[in-house]
């Protein structure tokens, strides 16, 4: 800028203040970041803005009292030296120094005495007292205050007085005669702007005839020209509700709640300083103000509650002004009709009205009859009847009107679809608003009744006093028929029964909704032993007389309501679970019959369980693995969804496996399984070197043997196995039966099974047998000895349920675990057979031909025998070979 | 086809007393090797958890931030993370060696008997004796497991995880084997609450056992039994056992201060390693040669064959 302006310095307009010059090597300054741009008072220390923008300050410590420290009591003084130094605390002894400040609450600071003050009265506290004058006991109780001023005048006007002014009057000479303002000459000049055609001119514009020659006049008040800048957005000239406005505006309509603006409008409560009587902007006198006037009022001064009326009365006559202006009474009476003008352009084809707009007639109130009292009780409503008529004539003359006629309702009585009817329309089908419709025409009928019953309690209560015959004419109420027969009358009567065809309360039995249903039929023709003829006359007495009370119930609970209800309510979407529990779809077996396995050794099908298991797919991926069940969802055992009180949840099924399994044991073909017999203990006792050539040799036999005999003595039984399928299952009850008694007849010596079976057999026997012991040892030695076994199974079955009644019952319920384990030994069966190869099958085939044979004869349970007895063949087969196996990869993995 | 002749060698089994360690962390619950057996785990019931060179003696490092005591450990396949369940229901993921805390699965509703890593160190198994598994993800944060295993009726005592199998053995007298590949799970009742469980391996067999003082080989297809050991004392502990590092011999724990070793095809008693004078609580046997650690009281013992001679370097 400089370089800029060398020569022409003086050409320049500089704004504000410029830039301190940088000095050498200094660096310009950053600007302070707005976060820091903080303020802080004299001390430095943080300026809180505590409310500022209301004006508002912070004390103390973050408003708490004393310090960062705490309150601290000041510290103790003797009285010695200083005595009793500061004894009285002023509140000035509280305060922080900020607030005595110049800008603080209490500034001390020299200020201008109320004597010299401006005579501005300070409008907070003016404001606050109009308020309380609105607000007081007695309004306008203050307005003494405001009519007796106080003698204390400004200094300003106690020297115009001394000089002789008055109140009213203008500053200057006084005048010989007051200058005349003619409308109708234009020469005269007219202060400030042109009035308004009809403008007010208040009460200097009267015209006085009596003007004394040789009297002065002082000059007229002069109100200063108002030059307050408009700082506002509105319109120009425009004012909202501005009390000014409102009060000696053009309309001079005094803002009233209450009445329709009553001529004349004054405010007795309004501050005074509005009662100047400045009729409008520009004041009829002059311009400016008088002394005694105060500056401008504010103009935008908020609307407070004293501008408006607190009570209904007509306003005073006159002004209200009080002397400090002209009387009110010389005011233009017509002004309100003048000033009511179109002041414009009128467009083509329109004119002005000529008369007013008649303004709304206001009808008063009616009048309240002299013995009104504002309470309204409720009359009850009687229907004419034969029977109640003597209550409601006494109603009626209590009330001192008819009640009305139940034929001819009054509109409020009735419902919409009675109104729909009188007014023609078709009632909505299906969709009764009322659960009175749904009642049949007797049970209306009865609910009437009652109804009236109640009614007539009430009825009477009240004109007992007025009429005593009412008693006499109380019909007796019916109490709700409930006993035996109720259903009968209920179902006859109306169209009941109809839809109580398509409600089934007892669906769950089908047999029984057929009875009830027929029930139905039967009430519906009207006979009266409806209910004897459609019960089952194989029930006893007890459930006869069970079901009858169900049907009645039934009958009644639903025929009413059901059909027509169901138009109102849909059934649920979703099946109500409450009765219903998810449990694993299968479940582990009952141990019982895996502990005897156990027992026996027989460890394989007997004590596996296989279920489907559905790992999670997050898992399956962290094993890298591929999902088992790419498209199922669900994680875990499956599972269904069972009644929440079955037997199945709860029952743990002891299993007659046993006695079954013991008889699978006897399969054991002694013939080729000779060798077997010395395999256990061989394996287990015998010394090392003599243990691997023994097993070694063994398994040379069993292997030789398998491949040999089994064979033909399977043959003629293979025929059997392929034509099983489906024979009656009591034939071979019978056979074995019969047969049992064959066996023992046939039964070789103990001995020789002992020497067979010594070490598995008897453990089996003991599991569920013990109670007879050898015998039954022998009689399996029989069993195996023919081949017969599984007849001998079922008789040994028999004898176990006359043992145990308990197996009997339970035998329904295992064939659930029974189809399960089935399916997974047909599975397993097929798997390993592959791993076997051909050595077992012949000896297999033996096996499963005794076993589809006890199966025939003893339905399910012999299955898991069975099952078993193969099982073992198979263990007892494969572990040594499985062994064997073993040992011959051990050294080669070694190696 | 001939037979070939079984002439296995005698195998060795680790009869000599190499070292004793004093754990020094009060009772030691478990001793676990890790991978490749060159380095040991014990679990305290000082809550903390010791990684130990058996063969030197030394210890590489404590971990501690379990609440309770340790009742288990694994190691990762890599060595790089170890896996700890104890009384504080808590299964803790370790980072070896920062000894940091990776990652603590909080949801067992009891004291975590059991944990194993699965082959790729990506989840841990933990059972319970809440009578749940539940499978921890180590690779993502979630909290909750991914899976829980919740079928069987008692609390777990043993899980063991192959490529893709779990293993578990149960207080209700089960052996459960959730086979991930074929979506199916294998329930074999034993009878007896089962203490611990393994596979053979070969990946064929699983040995059980079970507080009836029995051993039990079991065919993994088929469940048949195979095998039982019996002659030493299991009624009260939860004791490991295990198999020889081929498989030849089947080791247990006893409550009567040995260690049994069974010939696993026989099934006679191969010789009762006498420990010290209380129960052997846990044992582990090396993956590869024949050494074997055992756990009394509060040291543990690492035990080698007759014919080993003690090396320098690692062992």
């Amino acid at each position: 800028m400089a370089a800029l302006g060398r020569g022409s310095d003086e050409d320049l307009v500089s704004y504000g203040t410029g830039l301190e010059l940088l000095e050498e090597g200094e660096r310009p300054k950053k600007p302070i970041p707005l976060q820091d741009q903080t303020v802080r008072d004299e001390k430095g220390r943080y300026k809180r803005f505590h409310g500022a923008f209301s004006g508002g300050f912070s004390a103390g410590y973050f408003n708490t009292v004393g310090s960062k420290e705490g309150w601290t009591p000041s510290s103790f003084v003797s009285s010695r030296q200083n005595r009793a130094d500061k004894s009285v605390f002023g509140p000035e002894d509280f305060m922080d120094e900020e607030d005595l400040s110049e800008f603080g609450i209490a500034p001390k600071a020299i200020v201008t005495t109320d004597d010299f003050a401006s005579k501005t009265k300070d409008r907070i506290r003016e404001k606050a007292r109009q308020l309380a004058a609105a607000t007081a006991p007695i309004p306008g109780a203050t307005l003494l205050d405001d009519l007796i001023t106080p003698a204390k005048l400004s200094v300003g006007f106690e020297l115009l007085r001394k000089m002789g002014w008055k109140e009213g009057q203008g500053i200057g000479p006084r005048v010989k005669r007051r200058p005349r303002r003619q409308k109708s000459d234009p020469g005269v000049k007219i202060y400030g702007c042109a009035l308004p055609p009809g403008g007010s001119e208040g009460s200097e514009d009267e015209d006085d005839d009596y003007l004394p020659e040789n009297v002065t006049f002082a000059p007229k008040d002069v109100t200063p020209v108002d030059f307050t800048p408009k700082d506002n957005v509105h319109g120009l000239a425009y004012k909202g509700l501005d009390p000014h406005q409102a009060l000696f505006g053009t309309s001079r309509e005094h803002v009233s709640l209450f009445s329709g603006g009553p001529e004349g409008a004054n405010n007795l409560l309004g501050d005074v300083g509005v009662n100047k009587g400045r009729k409008l902007g520009i004041s009829g006198q002059a311009f400016g103000v008088g002394a005694l006037e105060e500056e401008d009022d504010d103009i935008y001064a908020t609307e407070t509650l004293s501008k408006y009326d607190t009570i209904l009365k007509d306003e005073e006559p006159g002004d209200g002004l009080y002397g400090w202006t002209a009387p009110r009474q010389y005011k233009n009476q017509k002004e309100s009709e003048k000033e009511l003008r179109y002041v414009g352009k009128i467009l083509d084809g329109f004119s002005l009205a000529s008369k007013p707009l008649s303004s709304k007639k206001i009808y008063p109130p009616p009048e309240l009859p002299r013995d009104y009292r504002p309470v309204h009780y409720f009359r009850p409503v009687v229907a004419a009847n034969s029977e109640n008529s003597h209550v409601l004539q006494v109603l009626s003359e209590s009330a001192g009107k008819p009640t009305h006629d139940p034929g001819t309702q009054c509109r409020h009585q009735l419902n919409a679809s009675k109104r729909g009817e009188l007014l023609g329309e078709t009632p909505i089908q299906g969709a009764p608003t009322s659960v009175l419709e749904f009642l049949s025409e007797k049970d209306k009928e009865r609910l009437k009744e009652m109804k009236q019953a109640t009614d007539l309690k009430a009825a009477q209560l009240k004109a007992r006093s007025l009429a005593q015959n009412a008693s006499s004419s109380r019909p007796q109420p019916s109490s709700p028929d409930v006993g035996h027969c109720s259903w009968h009358v209920a179902l006859s009567g109306g169209t009941a029964p109809v839809r109580a065809s398509n409600f089934k309360p007892f669906a769950k039995d089908p047999e029984k909704q057929k009875r009830y249903e027929e029930f139905l039929v039967n009430v519906k023709q009207g006979q009266k032993d409806a209910l004897e003829c459609c019960l089952d006359p194989s029930m006893t007495e007890w459930e006869r007389r069970r079901e009858r009370d169900e049907f009645s119930q039934a009958a009644l609970l639903y025929v009413s309501s059901h059909s027509t209800l169901s138009s109102r309510f849909t059934h649920a979407k979703m099946e109500d679970d409450s009765e219903q529990v998810e449990v694993p779809r299968d479940q582990e077996n009952d141990v019982s019959d895996k502990q005897s396995a156990v027992k026996m050794k027989l460890f394989g099908k007997l004590t596996r369980d296989t279920f489907e298991w559905h790992p999670d797919k997050l898992l399956c991926k962290r094993f890298n693995v591929p999902d088992p069940y790419p498209s199922s969802t669900l994680v875990g055992l499956p599972r269904v969804k069972r009644d929440k009180y079955s037997v199945f949840n709860f029952l743990t099924v002891p299993e007659t496996a046993s006695s079954p399994a013991t008889q699978a044991s006897s399969e054991k073909v002694p013939q080729h399984r000779g060798p077997d017999k010395s395999r256990k203990p061989s394996r287990w006792d015998t010394s090392k070197q003599e243990k691997k050539e023994d097993s070694i040799s063994e398994f040379l036999s069993l292997a030789r043997s398998k491949v040999g005999p089994p064979k033909q003595e399977s043959s003629p039984l293979i025929n059997k196995e392929e034509e099983h399928t489906m024979e009656s299952v009591s034939n071979e009850v019978n056979k074995g039966v019969d047969s049992q008694t064959e066996g023992e007849g046939s039964r070789p010596s103990m001995d020789l099974f002992k020497a067979i079976f010594a070490s598995s057999s008897d453990e089996k026997s003991s599991s569920s047998e013990d109670e007879q012991g050898d015998s039954e040892d022998d009689q399996e030695g029989t069993r195996e000895a023919d081949f017969k076994g599984s007849q001998e199974a079922d008789m040994v079955e028999t004898s176990s349920v006359a043992q145990d009644a308990r197996q009997k019952l339970e035998a329904p319920l295992k064939e659930k675990h029974k189809k399960n384990k089935e399916k997974h030994k047909t599975k397993k069966e097929h798997r390993r057979k592959k791993e076997k190869k051909k050595k077992h099958r012949k000896h297999k085939h033996k096996g499963k031909q005794k076993n589809k044979k006890s199966e025939k004869s003893s339905s399910s349970e012999s299955t898991n025998s069975s099952d078993s007895q193969s099982d073992e063949e198979g263990a007892a087969d494969l572990s040594p070979q499985e062994l064997l196996r073993r040992l011959k990869r051990l050294p080669l993995r070694r190696q | 086809m001939a037979f070939p002749e079984p002439k296995p060698r005698a195998p060795e089994l680790p009869r000599k007393l190499l070292k004793t360690l004093d754990c020094g962390q009060r009772a030691v619950r478990a001793v676990r090797f890790n991978v490749d057996g060159n380095y040991c785990l014990t679990c305290g019931s000082d809550k903390t958890l010791k990684l130990w060179s058996p063969l030197r003696g030394t210890l590489l490092r404590t971990y501690s931030g379990h609440g309770y005591e340790v009742l288990d450990a694994a190691g990762s396949f890599d060595n790089s993370s170890l896996c700890s369940g104890g009384g504080d229901k808590a299964v803790v993921l370790w980072d070896v060696a920062s000894g940091q805390v990776v990652r603590k699965f909080r949801g067992h509703a009891g004291k975590v008997n059991t944990v194993q890593f699965n082959e790729e160190a990506t989840v841990i198994l933990s059972g319970s004796i809440d009578s749940t598994i539940r499978c921890w993800d180590c690779r993502s944060r979630r909290p909750e497991p991914i899976q829980t295993l919740d079928e069987a009726k008692d609390g777990i005592s043993s899980v063991k995880v192959s490529d893709h199998e779990v293993l578990a053995g149960s207080v209700d007298g089960r052996v459960r084997r959730y086979d991930l590949r074929m979506g199916q799970l294998f329930s074999d009742y034993v009878g007896s609450p089962i203490t611990c469980t393994c596979f053979s391996r070969d990946g064929q067999c699983t040995l059980v056992s079970s507080l009836d003082s029995t051993l039990r080989l079991l065919d993994k297809d088929t469940g048949e039994l195979l095998g039982e050991y019996t002659g030493h004392k299991n009624q009260e502990y939860k004791l490991d056992c295990c198999l020889s590092e081929r498989d030849t011999h089947v080791v247990s724990c006893s409550e009567d201060g040995k260690v049994f070793f069974w010939d696993l095809v026989e099934g006679a008693l191969a010789l009762a390693l006498p420990v010290g004078p209380s129960v052997v609580q846990s044992l582990a046997y090396h993956p590869t040669e024949p050494c074997l650690l055992t756990a009394m009281g509060g040291s543990i013992q690492c035990w080698r064959e007759e014919t080993y001679k003690a090396e320098d370097g690692t062992g």
